[in-house]
């Protein structure tokens, strides 16, 4: 059993370009949007609860920006 | 060397896999298709590839991917289908794909006479492309010939990595002669990189093409029809990489010029009347002119062997000497225009086009008009 | 040691591209994801076997420049023909397509029906976002009824192609619809399209309508279009009497002989010939 505390979501905010689907799909809806902007000028997601580590948001994320890590 | 009673069709053919075509793609169209049926017969049997294409689209296509596959690859068609190629021989350019057209022309436009030669396509085959290109242009006057110029054609595409297309007509498709076939000719394969120091499309030397990366090999290539820099990055916004681009490709021919145009001349040491035309019509005008020096006239003749890229001089020196330049081609005029263009003095400069039903310009034709002009 | 501080899609990427120039929220770089987990699933480490193809439009911007990879960015409608002349003179390369439903399923429809019937032995993914996208959204061969385009300002009218169901009708091996969506699925497909069935014509069509396009247009977010296609999807065996449903699923799973195969028996026959 994933040890729920130990996934971190990490994000690169060279990348993403704000377009939200990851905290729309999160099936946790753990994803925020954040509110200062990133230097590409996009609000960005930052985590707000427990992350399972499904990854949903890593497959549905069309810029490559963010990962869920589970574990050590 | 081996000889044969060969038509310029089947000389293309025998010439293509004297140079090491391994690869034939085409569609059938009059007055071109027994190109392709010979190779379909060949190719199979040495190991090539043959593929008859949905259309000449697919076609000229197909024959930019088998070059970057390896492949030394060769079509052949006529107006209509030279037409639909178009877009891809210009791909071919800016990508500088190593590929050779062969367009046997017929009376146009549109589907015109099917069966019947025409030399209408001389600017098309020069500017038929959108932008900045530059394609060399070779004319075969012979079945003999066809064999020397399409080994030549796919020299220059593989050392150019450019497109080069060879124009003969109906009359030279079908018309058989002797020839004598070299038994091999060995052509260098497009060299690929040394190291990562060289780029794919830059070249500190214009005259000299970029090494071509093979595919499957782990150089990443890019390539594309955009815009691109000297990586194969597309830069479609920037003046200095396309500027640089385009001028590199077209400096990569018109820099090549000392080796790559080629023509005959004859008699024009000391002359009244010269004559300038290219492929078929050229038998009528050597024929004319030996029949005018024999009436004491002094005629002769430049034959332009490459149409493009085109060096002026020896057209300016024959206008220079002669009092009269008539120009026959089978069509309403366009060689023409190349020769107006070097008329330093007074020369009287004639166009004399003619096309339709197959009818040649005969010897006899340019004799009475020389005739007539000197008498005037 | 592999990128494990980055995103799984970007070991197989060209790093110096990215970001992409796709519209925030564009599902393209979704089915880049779906396409990078399947070569990570099937152990493939790098590209150097493959070579893209592709045509123009955005999504023929997947593999040129972002997909690291030998890749040739041709002319509009052409690029099967090029990936067929690429199979056929270096048959040991796996050649890709990747364009959209304005280029292969318009002008190119040709070129892949033909490719379809002789069972040419490339993969094509067609990646269908209902416009063309890079032109500012005009009407396609694929746009649903109803859809207010510049060209169809007044709703577009023409019937749309089923371009699963003529391909079906052709002798490809391997046809299959999935809408970006449907994640796993599509990944499955395309790891079945370079491990089980090896040859002949294996086509994915790609259900991802345009962000900006069509679903903006609409006054959807792409989240609220993914939703939508996983609602709106059934799979082909349960289709037979539904309606106004997209219809995935394999369609079509035949491992025949490709035509380069066949090419080689010919090759053998002329061999023989006496001619």
């Amino acid at each position: 059993m994933t040890n729920l505390s130990r996934c971190k979501i990490f994000v690169d905010i060279n990348l993403c370009k704000g377009c939200g689907i990851c905290i729309a799909m999160c099936p946790r809806k753990v994803l925020t949007m954040s509110s200062d902007i990133s230097p590409r000028g996009f609000h960005y997601p930052i985590l707000n609860g427990e992350c399972i580590g499904c990854h949903i948001c890593e497959f549905y994320c069309p810029d490559f920006a963010i990962r869920s890590v589970c574990g050590d | 060397m081996r000889r044969a009673l060969l038509t310029g069709n089947e000389a293309i053919a025998e010439g293509a896999l004297v140079a090491g075509c391994n690869f034939y793609v085409g569609y059938p169209i009059t007055p071109s298709s027994e190109i392709m049926h010979y190779m379909a017969r060949e190719l199979p049997k040495r190991g090539g590839i043959f593929f008859q294409a949905e259309d000449e689209i697919a076609t000229i296509n197909i024959a930019i991917g088998a070059s970057w596959g390896g492949a030394r690859v060769m079509t052949a068609t006529s107006g209509p289908g030279f037409s639909l190629m178009q877009e891809g021989i210009g791909y071919a350019v800016m990508t500088e794909t190593p590929l050779v057209v062969v367009n046997v022309m017929r009376a146009g436009p549109a589907t015109g006479q099917a069966t019947k030669p025409a030399q209408g396509d001389l600017m098309q085959a020069r500017w038929g492309r959108h932008g900045d290109q530059v394609t060399p242009v070779l004319a075969p006057e012979s079945p003999q010939e066809c064999i020397e110029l399409i080994i030549k054609a796919f020299a220059i595409s593989e050392e150019l990595r450019v497109p080069v297309i060879v124009l003969t007509d109906e009359f030279i498709a079908h018309m058989r002669e002797v020839v004598e076939i070299p038994d091999r000719v060995e052509i260098p394969f497009r060299r690929r990189p040394r190291d990562s120091s060289e780029t794919p499309f830059g070249s500190p030397d214009p005259r000299i093409a970029p090494p071509m990366p093979p595919l499957g090999e782990g150089y990443y290539v890019l390539v594309t029809g955009s815009t691109h820099n000297e990586q194969g990055y597309r830069d479609t916004r920037g003046f200095k990489t396309h500027f640089k681009l385009v001028k590199r490709l077209w400096n990569k021919i018109w820099l090549n010029i000392d080796k790559l145009f080629n023509y005959e001349a004859w008699g024009i040491e000391d002359l009244e009347i010269g004559f300038v035309s290219f492929g078929s019509t050229s038998r009528s005008v050597k024929k004319a002119c030996k029949i005018l020096r024999s009436k004491g006239i002094k005629a002769g003749y430049i034959r332009l062997k490459t149409l493009w890229p085109l060096k002026l001089k020896p057209l300016i020196e024959l206008s220079e000497r002669a009092k009269i330049v008539i120009v026959p081609e089978l069509n309403l005029g366009q060689l023409i225009f190349d020769v107006e263009r070097t008329i330093r003095n007074n020369v009287k400069v004639i166009s004399y086009g003619k096309v339709g039903g197959g009818e040649p310009i005969y010897p006899s034709e340019l004799v009475k008009l020389a005739i007539e002009v000197i008498e005037k | 040691m592999m990128l494990v501080d980055k995103h799984f899609s970007r070991k197989y990427l060209r790093e110096e591209t990215l970001p992409t120039l796709f519209c925030p929220g564009c599902f393209n770089g979704i089915l880049i994801n779906a396409l990078s987990k399947a070569f990570e699933e099937l152990g493939i480490e790098d590209l150097r076997r493959f070579v893209f193809v592709s045509g123009i439009g955005c999504s023929s911007w997947i593999p040129s420049p972002y997909i690291r990879a030998d890749s040739l960015h041709t002319l509009h409608g052409r690029a099967i023909p090029v990936a067929t002349g690429i199979k056929l003179a270096k048959p040991e390369l796996e050649a890709v397509v990747i364009a959209g439903d304005g280029d292969l399923a318009s002008i190119g429809l040709g070129h892949l029906i033909h490719a379809a019937r002789r069972n040419i032995d490339i993969v094509t993914v067609l990646v269908n976002n209902y416009v063309y996208g890079m032109t500012r959204g005009q009407v396609s061969p694929t746009t649903p009824t109803e859809l207010e385009t510049p060209t169809t300002p007044y709703g577009a009218f023409e019937y749309p192609l089923d371009i699963c169901k003529v391909i079906e009708a052709t002798n490809a091996n391997y046809v299959a619809r999935w809408t970006i969506a449907h994640f796993t699925q599509l990944k499955d497909s395309i790891k079945d399209v370079f491990s089980r069935i090896t040859r002949g014509f294996r086509f994915i069509e790609v259900i991802a309508p345009c962000t900006t396009y069509v679903s903006r247009r609409l006054g959807k977010t792409p989240a609220d279009t993914i939703k939508d296609l996983l609602r709106e999807s059934v799979m082909v065996n349960k289709a037979k009497s539904m309606k106004d449903k997209v219809i995935i699923g394999v369609f079509k799973f035949e491992d025949k002989p490709g035509y380069i195969e066949l090419y080689r028996d010919y090759i053998k026959r002329a061999k023989l010939n006496k001619r």
